[in-house]
């Protein structure tokens, strides 16, 4: 019971600070890919590092429960797997859970794109065993690996002797400067309008 | 209204630091797999069977539902959980903020201004190939094991590899695409 509602709380904040920072918009995005309007990817960049150094910061206090942490595979197939992502997201504007997010707000692209994806999921399903057999998803540096060591975790580092805690840290401080360094636009004149309205 | 990066990105942040403080980081795309799982066990009930032998006590003759011990087959038998929730809860918080800011503009409901700027304003246009995009994000996700937000924001927020992987994937198929498909802003 517990866990819906902390479900129902982090989600909606989730889905709401989507929603205020622009990323169910399928033009902001577009206009990001395209390096015209890097707003949003502004950011993203200050989201990563401020969560980056709370949670670094809370390990290191004792304050977080290194057992929540969720380190993903790494595999070959999470760069193939990214490489058709992104070719989805610059086409659409929108990637999972912006697509949905956006659809809740009235987007009917937005829609259509996650039905979309409901028939992608199910291809990846029945396509599954065979994807397997060709080795894609065979673990690397042993499979759920963090750069440095986490403490209180068995995830492999992929620099054993550096404590991930501060690394984890100093990359953090490093996606909020590249935050700040970024400029608004990489292409493109100032005068022209934004990639999408962003009201 | 849209905010500021700079207040957008401390609250953004605070709400991932917030999942993991709780919880678990955030994630959604698995839960197009479970949705699917849903609907399809809705149509053949031999989808997701219980069993005694697999460390979640269910399985499947589907190999992907049946990985890890049956994982994803529980959570079709039992989608009321954390993961779930979290993502029906997002398409409602969703909702609400834009409620509160006067709804989505009529004329951007179907298409943005950069899509209309650069193939015209049919519909069916825009919808084919939101539809196709929506298939290959969502297969990339689930071959990646992760979206943007379990591979990119989560992932580099716990420093992991795989996020890095990731990313490199991602920008070096949407930046070039994003700039050949779009020539005109907007």
């Amino acid at each position: 019971m517990t866990m819906i509602v902390l479900a129902i709380v982090v989600g909606a904040a989730f889905g709401f600070m989507l929603d205020r920072v622009g990323a169910t918009n399928p033009g902001v995005i577009i206009g990001m890919l395209r390096l015209s309007n890097l707003h949003l990817m502004k950011t993203i960049m200050l989201a990563i590092g401020t969560a980056s150094v709370l949670l670094f910061a809370g390990l290191m206090l004792g304050a977080v429960d290194p057992g929540h942490l969720s380190v993903k595979d790494a595999y070959w197939g999470v760069f193939v797997g990214g490489l058709l992502l992104g070719a989805g997201f610059a086409i659409a504007g929108y990637c999972p859970g912006t697509g949905l997010a956006a659809a809740a707000t009235g987007r009917w692209d937005g829609l259509v794109f996650s039905l979309g994806g409901l028939a992608g999921a199910a291809a990846y399903m029945a396509s599954y065993a065979d994807v397997k057999a060709t080795g894609l998803l065979d673990p690397l540096m042993g499979g759920k690996a963090a750069l440095g060591t986490l403490g209180g975790t068995k995830y492999p580092a992929v620099f054993p002797g550096v404590p991930g805690e501060w690394l984890g840290l100093v990359l953090g401080i490093g996606f909020v400067i590249v935050a700040v360094a970024l400029p608004d636009r990489l292409r493109g004149s100032a005068g022209q309008a934004s990639g999408g309205s962003t009201d | 209204m849209i905010l500021s990066w700079k207040t957008g990105g401390v609250l953004l942040g605070a709400v991932f630091f917030a999942a993991v403080l709780l919880v678990k980081p955030v994630g959604v795309s698995t839960q197009f797999v479970i949705f699917d799982g849903i609907l399809w066990d809705a149509m053949d009930d031999t989808v997701v069977v219980e069993n005694k032998d697999a460390k979640s006590g269910y399985a499947s003759p589907n190999a992907y539902l049946n990985k890890s011990g049956g994982k994803y087959a529980k959570n079709v038998a039992n989608p009321w959980n954390y993961s779930f929730v979290f993502v029906l809860a997002m398409m409602g918080g969703a909702a609400v903020s834009a409620l509160m800011r006067g709804g989505v503009p009529a004329g951007e409901r179907t298409m943005p201004p950069v899509w209309r700027a650069n193939y015209g304003d049919a519909p069916w246009k825009r919808h084919l190939t939101a539809f196709g995009a929506g298939f290959i994000v969502l297969y990339g996700a689930r071959l990646a094991g992760g979206c943007t937000s379990g591979h990119m924001m989560s992932g580099a927020m716990q420093t992991s590899l795989s996020a890095y992987i990731f990313m490199a994937g991602a920008f070096l198929a949407a930046i070039p695409l994003a700039i050949i498909l779009y020539p005109k802003e907007a």
